[in-house]
């Protein structure tokens, strides 16, 4: 099974429950959770581990000047603005290239051949007990957090159980995160901007077809707004994580609460047979 | 010489664009004799990439210098390349305005 971890809203909870989720399932069975915020990765902090890095390329364009005709094509092809033909040289940026190949297939003179660009990186490691930790993370200045993602998925085919924690927000990381998910957790607060990304998010996992189930998390027990919300989209609240300052601390000391506190491991493995039942497996 | 004016409209009495590539309007005056046509900027509500875009419709265009409020980077070089003269223009009138300021060599080039 597949799952996603995502929100909409950042900081409510997402890498907290998927870390704790994945310490607690690989007491039992092997787990694959993989960082798919490539922007921010911080799973590594709570699991420490040596860890494999490997590049993570895409291909982009070379333009042959001496082959070069400077028709244009190319530049016209580009819904980027990555080209822009003159007279008699061609400027490439980097940056607007989203490396479909269009401007090497519409070249009528065989000008353009692609190179590979390093954009960032995935690393694996194998932390004690059953845990794969994957890791993605995008270099500085880059723009294209998608490749990372998808590159840092591969790693993990064919696993059994993969974890997969999203970006915030409800853009196309996110997206590229949930797509081909069994099932998502969303992972809210009861406050204002929690509910009004929630229903961003709710949006986002229905379109792509992935079933939904809640979490609340920092819970004040004052949590109608997102629970009439809940009832009202027929989705399932399958867990509520009080607002505790010791919570807090073991989480801000880079801990894991289902260590510290075992007796939580009960409910985080009911969250996993909650989302089993999501995904309509066994 | 034709000069690029970005503008919030289409005519010589229009507001001035202080962005480039996400100007509404290019209102291209040719400088020998004050006459004046307007392009619709395609790329205004583009998504990515639209500083090269837009400097490709002034090099299809002939244009010589663009007056703007700021032009980014990635525009900026591909201007350059193109032999476009680049002068800033930021004070809130109208196109009008823009080419007086401009023909009193009062602009800063960028």
């Amino acid at each position: 099974m597949k799952l996603a971890i995502a929100s909409g809203k950042g900081g409510t909870g997402k890498s907290m429950v998927a870390a704790n989720l994945a310490y607690t399932l690989s007491r039992t069975e092997p787990v694959t959770l993989v960082d798919c915020d490539v922007e921010e990765p911080n799973l590594h902090l709570f699991f420490p581990a040596p860890a494999t890095t490997t590049e993570v390329t895409v291909p982009v364009p070379v333009v042959d000047e001496t082959a070069c005709q400077h028709c244009g094509l190319c530049e016209d092809f580009c819904q980027f603005g990555a080209m822009t033909v003159l007279s008699s040289r061609v400027l490439f940026f980097p940056e607007l290239c989203h490396s479909c190949g269009g401007c090497m297939l519409v070249c009528p003179n065989d000008a353009i051949c692609e190179v590979p660009k390093r954009i960032g990186t995935t690393t694996i490691s194998t932390p004690p007990l059953n845990l794969k930790l994957i890791s993605g993370m995008l270099d500085t200045g880059n723009p294209h957090a998608v490749p990372i993602i998808r590159a840092a998925k591969k790693l993990a085919e064919g696993d059994p159980l993969v974890i997969c924690d999203t970006a915030p927000g409800t853009s196309c990381p996110v997206v590229e995160t949930l797509d081909g998910c069994d099932a998502c957790i969303l992972v809210t607060e009861s406050t204002p901007f929690g509910l009004h990304d929630l229903r961003l998010a709710v949006d986002v996992a229905a379109r792509l077809g992935v079933p939904i189930g809640i979490v609340i998390n920092r819970s004040d027990g004052k949590d109608q707004t997102t629970l009439e919300f809940c009832t009202d989209q027929d989705l399932e609240v399958m867990m509520t994580i009080p607002f505790e300052r010791e919570i807090a601390a073991i989480q801000n000391r880079g801990d894991l609460l289902c260590r510290v506190q075992p007796e939580w491991q009960r409910a985080f493995t009911a969250l996993l047979i909650k989302c089993k039942a999501l995904a309509g497996g066994d | 010489m034709k000069l690029c004016f970005t503008a919030k409209g289409a005519t010589l009495d229009s507001l001035s664009e202080d962005r480039f590539g996400r100007a509404p309007y290019f209102v291209i005056v040719e400088s020998e004799n004050g006459s004046f046509e307007a392009i619709q900027n395609p790329y205004a509500d583009g998504a990515g990439g639209v500083g090269p875009k837009a400097a490709q419709v002034l090099i299809a265009n002939n244009v010589k210098a663009l007056i703007s409020g700021q032009v980014g980077g990635n525009a900026k070089e591909v201007l350059a390349a193109a032999g476009i003269a680049m002068y800033i223009y930021n004070a809130g009138g109208s196109v009008k305005d823009a080419f007086d300021q401009f023909t009193k060599n009062t602009l800063v080039r960028s």
